[in-house]
């Protein structure tokens, strides 16, 4: 009559950490779907707002940026140098931010059932990816009417960009996530990351601009690893529908950057697993 | 007061090869922390101070589960009796001692838990049984069993915040109770809704017990204890007081 148990015990709540992912995908899956349903519940306009909002935040940028403040310094093709650089930065922002508070969005799942809880911060950066396609397709559109040409290098640049952000996000996310359930600082010190990624990487100047410092200077801002990211977009679409110079190659400039800010993302990551699973064990008494 | 060993599991007949729960000399301390915020820590790191306080939950707590008993934890408030359920359930691990589970444990979530309100009762079934474990496959199959426990087929398509706090309390019921499993384990919920859906969760948690499942449940409705389990586990001052049938651990609890 006994229940048809034939395998060893095992420990309640052991868990492989990012791996087990893989074993609740379908539980990643309707997490992700419930986002979705839930995102625009009630409004009229519904996904185009998805479209609207990256479309009036670049009009806005544009105008105040490059037209006022003639930042772009007779740059051609300065809007689409600025929209690369800004849907990147808007996806990091997402990810890492929503991935920071997804623990606490989850507080009474994760109080009364056992699962990998490494699946909110990475269904927030799913969903971030998400919904980082609708800014993506805008500009895709804009650069084919410009003349879009890119090499296959630059659609590599554009996926290794993309990786690098997601994965650094995740790693940020676990991380300032993890910490957050005890300490509520962890939100505001994200606040602050946010800020400095955002200025503290290419979007509406050029990397030109370092020149007036010392080597170091520059040296010390590629180290941030959003920033050769930023470069890479702006060489998959940017460059790519330059008409007069052979667009940059990003594999001599920066490629050590490149290599260095994927190194460093996946660092990231596997610290931020690191203390997410030393901090796991409080999650159902902190939050 | 009647009290079985401590240390000892019980003498149970069938032996180790059915055995479900096993927990050994399981201890669990809360620290309470009287902040959330960085910088009293680190004041209060810096002036030697401490700004929190240790207490104990649980003492050395050793008990076995065989496959198909239905067993409550009996105890008072704050006796630490759901904090061992968070432990067999994963939620919460053991400071030192170990405790082991065989088989696919089922969580019974506190009703409608991880419910979405803007979501259809659709949606919320496949979510929940995704939550709960279950794989797409294992919801699909149980869908229409699911649909017809809660009864209400016809509000299937309508938001679950436009429920009424019974429908809610059904599908939630329903959810649960069809996840495939071998230990069931419950904190409060095993009869929700009016008397009439209160006797079919009953009849079905029969069912349950007749196929063999282990029933692992948290409770304070002490009348109605006996009708869902055989035996009793009594915590009391962090420890185990009582084990044994359940009439005499709700006699012991009494007792206290």
């Amino acid at each position: 009559m006994a229940s048809t148990v034939g395998a060893d015990f095992t420990t309640p709540g052991a868990s492989k950490g990012l791996f087990s992912i893989f074993d609740h995908r379908y539980l990643l899956r309707r997490i992700i779907r419930k986002d979705m349903l839930v995102r625009y519940r009630g409004s009229v306009l519904g996904w185009i707002w998805s479209y609207v909002k990256p479309a009036m935040q670049f009009v806005v940028y544009y105008l105040a940026v490059g037209i006022f403040l003639r930042a772009n310094g007779g740059m051609e093709a300065f809007p689409i140098y600025l929209f690369s650089g800004l849907v990147l930065i808007n996806f990091f922002n997402e990810a890492f931010a929503n991935a920071t508070a997804s623990l606490i969005g989850n507080a009474e799942l994760i109080k009364k059932i056992y699962m990998p809880r490494e699946i909110f911060p990475v269904a927030s950066t799913i969903i971030a990816i998400i919904n980082f396609l609708p800014q993506v397709i805008i500009l895709l559109i804009v650069c084919v009417f410009v003349g879009w040409h890119p090499s296959l290098l630059a659609l590599l640049a554009i996926l290794v960009a993309i990786v690098i952000v997601g994965v650094l996000a995740t790693g940020l996310g676990m991380l300032f996530g993890a910490i957050n359930v005890s300490f509520r600082d962890s939100q505001n010190f994200v606040e602050l990351i946010l800020m400095i990624a955002a200025w503290g990487s290419p979007i509406i100047y050029q990397t030109s601009a370092l020149d007036a410092f010392a080597p170091w200077v520059t040296v010390v801002y590629f180290l941030n690893p959003i920033t050769p990211a930023v470069e890479l977009m702006h060489y998959g679409f940017w460059s790519a529908v330059l008409h007069d110079s052979t667009p940059g190659d990003p594999l001599i400039g920066f490629t050590w950057y490149t290599l260095v800010a994927a190194v460093a993302a996946f660092v990231v990551l596997v610290i931020g697993q690191f203390v997410f699973r030393r901090l796991e064990g409080r999650f159902a008494q902190d939050l | 007061m009647p009290r079985t060993s401590d240390r000892t599991p019980l003498d149970a007949t069938p032996g180790d090869a059915d055995l479900v729960i096993r927990a050994r000399n399981v201890s669990k301390s809360f620290v309470l922390h009287h902040t959330h915020t960085l910088k009293e820590t680190v004041v209060s790191f810096f002036r030697g101070k401490t700004l929190t306080t240790t207490f104990e939950a649980l003492a050395d707590v050793t008990f076995d589960v065989h496959g198909g008993e239905s067993v409550a934890i009996l105890g008072y408030n704050g006796s630490g009796k759901s904090t061992l359920l968070s432990m067999v359930a994963g939620v919460m691990q053991p400071d030192s001692g170990s405790i082991g589970v065989r088989g696919r444990v089922a969580p019974l979530l506190q009703v409608g838990g991880g419910f979405h309100p803007d979501l259809t009762g659709r949606e919320n079934v496949y979510l929940n049984g995704a939550i709960l474990g279950m794989s797409r496959a294992e919801i699909q199959e149980r869908y229409e069993s699911i649909v017809d426990f809660a009864e209400i087929r016809e509000f299937m398509d309508t938001e679950v915040k436009h429920y009424s706090s019974g429908m809610f309390v059904r599908l939630a019921f329903a959810i649960a109770i069809h996840i495939e499993h071998d230990v069931l384990l419950a904190d409060e919920v095993l009869a929700v809704g009016d008397e009439r859906f209160q006797q079919k969760c009953f009849a079905k948690i029969q069912e349950l017990k007749a196929a063999g499942k282990t029933i692992f449940m948290v409770s304070h409705a002490l009348d109605n204890i006996p009708k869902f389990c055989d035996r009793g586990i009594l915590i009391s001052n962090h420890r185990i007081a009582f084990d044994g049938p359940i009439d005499d651990a709700i006699a012991a609890m009494r007792a206290l």
